[in-house]
């Protein structure tokens, strides 16, 4: 599967400026480790050391957080957007 | 310089009011490196807390495509704090997660709110002018 990914301002950098990128995989686990192939600077801000999902980012599948379906085993389909945005949070 | 036309002002210190007593959050939409802001997003306090905030990340998503639709884009955050100046907390600086975002505070400790922004460079924390005007 092909899925389009878009990325959040502060992670263009790592993907030569792009906005979105296409990144091949199954699950969600797949593509973002198929991202981070393509673009290693993206190590380390998508997915922890252990390989699960970082804590300062949401990725949905088109408009679902993955947090509430299957994590990164979560399904993605030919033509589905994956988007990463940052959580924002504070105190 | 953060440029908020006077009705996002008014808006944001509006949702912040309306969150008391727990912090209330949002995101700026426009350019962020002009710092023009066109839109203000409220979002629901997913934290319900008057000592922390998490933006609901569905509307996150939705206000972000909402600013691409319009050609502009999510360039900040702000937030209330009920009881304490209007300056980055260490939670807020270590959670900051663009150095490109506009972070816009607005204590609620005293009669009158009072709105700041800032910019955060990694643990670096830099006031920036705020112009309210029309638009």
């Amino acid at each position: 599967m092909a899925v389009e990914v878009r990325l959040p301002t502060v992670l263009r950098q790592h993907a030569g400026g792009r906005a979105a990128v296409i990144a091949e995989g199954g699950t969600i686990g797949e593509v973002l480790a198929d991202l981070v192939r393509s673009y290693p600077g993206l190590k380390g801000q998508v997915l922890t050391e252990d390989g699960t999902l970082h804590k300062f980012v949401n990725v949905y599948v088109d408009d679902d957080d993955v947090r509430y379906l299957e994590q990164l085993d979560t399904k993605v389909a030919d033509g589905d957007t994956v988007s990463i945005l940052p959580a924002v949070a504070g105190g | 310089m953060l440029q908020l036309p006077a009705h996002v002002y008014a808006e944001i210190v509006g949702h912040c009011l309306g969150g008391l007593p727990d912090e209330a959050c949002g995101l700026l939409g426009g350019d962020g490196v002009t710092g023009d802001v066109a839109r203000c997003y409220p979002t629901r306090n997913l934290a319900a807390s008057a000592k922390l905030y998490t933006v609901d990340p569905a509307e996150h998503l939705r206000a972000d495509r909402d600013a691409e639709s319009r050609g502009i884009e999510i360039m900040g955050v702000f937030h209330s704090h009920t009881h304490t100046d209007a300056y980055p907390s260490p939670t807020d600086v270590a959670q900051a997660p663009d150095p490109g975002w506009h972070y816009v505070l607005v204590s609620l400790r005293d009669t009158h709110p009072v709105l700041r922004s800032y910019r955060i460079y990694g643990v670096v924390v830099e006031e920036e002018p705020v112009v309210v005007g029309p638009g």
